[in-house]
């Protein structure tokens, strides 16, 4: 059975007060205490759309029954090209880091390198929904998030590989993806730096609405994250000013209850995260984060909130990394039936599933678009294997915006105005 | 009071924002006193109201008027969205800032002390100051971290070390040191105009202090350039270099030691990083004798770094060994006769620049 089947560890889940809540929800004006928020969810009148709201959060970790009772309905929540957009980025992102693994074993990419094999469906759920102006902050695990936004593959492949063609000419590597153009703020390998940054961005977007009155300003900030983060002061000191000052950002947690070799179950007092929310006045919302369907029903509630100005929201998204937490993990304090339970919920797989079954698209169509996909991932690998490595001159370059920051030479005049400047090695 | 006073004030041009070190002295009238602190204010206050997008972060700084009232009047002035009053997060605000730096915002942060600041100090240095480098130019951070940094009278361990030297050791970082109302306006204008990180490290006791201010030091384009030191004393036997609350006690001590016929040359280093080498090769060229001073902790601080460089740039001209003159190596004693021996006083320089004009044995290691 492709779809979510509550595993044993989130059994406490099913509890009487997510039940209660199934009819209160279609009663749309009612605040939800679930929720915890003192803000009402304004849900739209129309049927359809309550509908969605049911299959989106609240079952999410649902008994079968529930399932079958609404696979009825399913058929209207994405169209044909919508579903074929979904399959194509989770392919592109299962194929390119496949092909990461293969490269980093070949010696072409170094370093740490880490593989978001299994959580497909978090990413394209929600990216897919941003806009350009939208903002995305990673993790270190960060290829797909950069895939998704719109970054270039080619850009991303060179980059891990070091090449001055990469989307930070090299200097960033694996962890660091930075994008101005499809506003993707990194990649950080501090777990929870990028929590502040992306309230930051949130901030910018609020600011400029009001104070710089750019009033068509409703750019929207998805910040990604682990479940062990979830335990780090940055991500409460931020969901404590996100929902005092109402910013526009959705907080993302990928809880693939996994830190490295430390189990979510061990490290956490109370492992349910999205009940961190209501502790600080904001829906938190927990969804199958295996099936990218569900996960898009959430991201659209949760985005459209902070669109209309409403405020954050804490989205935890049960998920699942079917590799290592990096290359060099060797992976071996995993249960094996667990990891081969979550393999037969591969998200991939489920989505092809989903859209063969209700003639959204032909199995020639999907495979059409396999190829495709192949065809990208190597030629990314080629461009970037063809790509000079940086200059050495870059060595010195983008220390500081400013570049006379490097101070005054020994002749009085600014360092970098020396022609010789940038030829220079570690002694500046 | 500043409406008044910009009425009778010289029109200068925006290419006049870096006049030399003497054209600065022509125009000192010395008629007007500011403290410290309105030096700060005004220049929060220009820089506020000529970019919108400029905007001060920080505990306190709202209606409190500033912890140090360095904010004073600026809430009413800007209102709430432009003043935050933030929780006591500062790795959380701290790094708020810098993801609105991200976009274009500028943001002031203000930690309530430097110390604080280490509980930000993954963003200071990880988001902000490696970000231009890591995004190969695509994400410049324009934002200012300011606030006191270094003893102030008998606040204790904790709520007295210098983060100099912290700070300066990191690339992609600007660190500044006002020491006069005119340093404090002229760098603060120019941090936060500045597109990189600026770490500004002010000093609590100097907030009250009055210096003389010229008339082109109230023009709301006044700017001081980043990278330059300023000369307080010109001088030919020995060079002193400072920065911060020790320039006051150098020139104290340069005045000690004319009247032994000993003629100092004290440096204000206002830029810590990057440090103007070539105004400090200079000098030693000249004098043939350095003492460095600083407020800090010795091992690894400023001095040793400028020492370093003198060494590497000009040693042949070095007539004495270098003397760096720092806090003594303790976490800072509560006692008030304690921390008078922990920090540099006036005495120490004025024996370390006889010793170092008089010496003909080695260097003994006492500061």
């Amino acid at each position: 059975m492709a779809f979510s089947a509550p595993t044993a560890n989130f059994t406490p889940l099913n509890t009487p007060f997510l039940r209660s809540h199934d009819n209160t929800l279609v009663s749309s004006l009612s605040p939800s205490p679930f929720f915890g928020s003192t803000a009402k969810l304004r849900l739209s009148s129309s049927p359809n759309f309550n509908l969605h709201r049911r299959s989106g959060s609240v079952v999410a970790v649902s008994e079968a029954v529930k399932e079958k009772k609404f696979k009825s309905t399913r058929n209207l929540l994405i169209t044909k090209e919508e579903g074929l957009e979904l399959y194509e980025d989770m392919v592109l992102g299962r194929a390119f880091e496949d092909m990461c693994a293969q490269m980093y074993y070949r010696g072409k990419m170094f370093g740490f390198v880490h593989l978001y094999n299994g959580q497909e469906a978090v990413s394209t759920g929600f990216i897919k929904l941003l806009k350009l102006q939208d903002s995305v902050v990673s993790t270190y695990r960060d290829h797909v998030h950069a895939l998704s936004k719109g970054v270039p593959a080619r850009a991303v492949m060179s980059e891990l590989f070091g090449k001055t063609t990469g989307c930070c000419r090299g200097q960033g590597g694996s962890m660091h993806m930075f994008s101005r153009e499809h506003n993707l703020l990194g990649g950080f390998a501090f777990i929870g730096e990028g929590i502040p940054v992306a309230t930051g961005a949130a901030f910018t977007s609020k600011y400029k609405r009001e104070v710089l009155k750019e009033a068509d300003c409703d750019h929207v900030t998805l910040a990604f994250f682990g479940d062990g983060t979830c335990n780090n002061g940055q991500f409460f000191e931020c969901l404590n000013m996100a929902a005092l000052w109402k910013l526009p950002i959705v907080f993302v947690v990928e809880n693939n209850l996994w830190a490295i070799g430390m189990s979510h179950l061990r490290s956490t007092s109370d492992p349910q995260i999205y009940k961190k929310g209501p502790a600080f006045g904001m829906p938190g919302v927990h969804v199958d984060g295996m099936d990218v369907l569900k996960v898009r029903e959430v991201a659209k509630d949760a985005i459209a909130r902070a669109r209309r100005g409403e405020g954050p929201t804490l989205v935890e998204c049960e998920t699942y990394r079917f590799r290592g937490h990096s290359l060099a993990d060797p992976d071996e304090l995993r249960d094996p039936d667990e990891k081969a339970r979550y393999a037969m919920r591969d998200p991939i797989a489920a989505l092809k599933k989903y859209i063969i079954e209700n003639n959204l698209a032909s199995e020639a169509e999907l495979k059409a678009i396999d190829k495709k996909i192949d065809e990208v991932v190597e030629d990314a690998v080629e461009f970037a294997d063809e790509s000079p490595v940086p200059p050495r001159s870059q060595l010195l370059e983008n220390v500081f915006a400013d570049p006379k920051g490097f101070g005054i030479g020994p002749d009085g005049r600014y360092r970098c105005e020396d022609p010789k400047f940038t030829q220079g090695t570690a002694h500046v | 009071m500043f409406g008044v006073v910009k009425q009778k004030m010289l029109r200068l041009s925006l290419t006049q924002i870096r006049p030399a070190v003497s054209a600065l002295r022509s125009y000192s009238s010395a008629a007007k006193q500011m403290t410290v602190r309105e030096a700060l204010n005004s220049a929060l206050d220009e820089e506020m109201s000529a970019d919108p997008k400029v905007f001060l972060m920080g505990e306190e700084v709202g209606e409190y008027q500033g912890a140090y009232k360095i904010s004073k009047g600026l809430l009413e002035k800007y209102g709430p969205e432009r003043v935050l009053d933030t929780p006591i997060t500062e790795a959380g605000f701290a790094g708020i800032g810098v993801g609105a730096a991200y976009y274009g915002l500028k943001p002031v942060v203000e930690f309530m002390t430097f110390n604080f600041s280490m509980q930000a100090i993954d963003h200071i240095i990880n988001s902000a100051a490696k970000s231009n480098y890591m995004s190969a130019g695509q994400m410049s951070v324009p934002i200012v971290f300011r606030g006191p940094n270094g003893a102030a009278a008998g606040v204790g361990a904790q709520h007295s070390q210098c983060y100099a030297s912290w700070y300066a050791s990191c690339p992609g970082l600007k660190v500044l040191m006002p020491y006069s109302s005119e340093d404090a306006r002229g760098l603060l204008k120019a941090a936060i105009r500045d597109p990189d990180p600026v770490v500004f490290l002010e000093n609590e006791l100097l907030y009250g202090e009055s210096f003389p201010v010229s008339d082109e030091f109230l023009d709301s384009s006044f700017c001081l350039p980043i990278g330059k030191a300023k000369i307080e004393r010109v001088g030919k036997d020995v060079t002193i270099t400072a920065f911060s609350k020790m320039v006051g006690h150098a020139l104290k001590a340069a005045e000690i030691l004319e009247k032994d016929g000993i003629d100092a040359e004290v440096i204000n280093l206002r830029s810590i990083r990057p440090l103007d080498r070539s105004t400090i090769s200079a000098s030693i060229r000249k004098t043939n004798r350095l003492i460095t001073v600083e407020e800090g902790f010795p091992q690894h601080g400023v001095g040793a770094e400028i020492c370093a460089s003198v060494v590497e740039e000009s040693f042949a001209y070095l007539d004495a060994p270098v003397e760096r003159i720092a806090g003594a190596d303790v976490p800072m004693p509560y006692a008030a006769n304690l921390e008078r021996m922990a920090v540099p006083q006036v005495e120490d320089i004025v024996r370390a620049a006889k010793r170092a004009c008089y010496r003909s044995e080695p260097l003994a290691a006492v500061a």
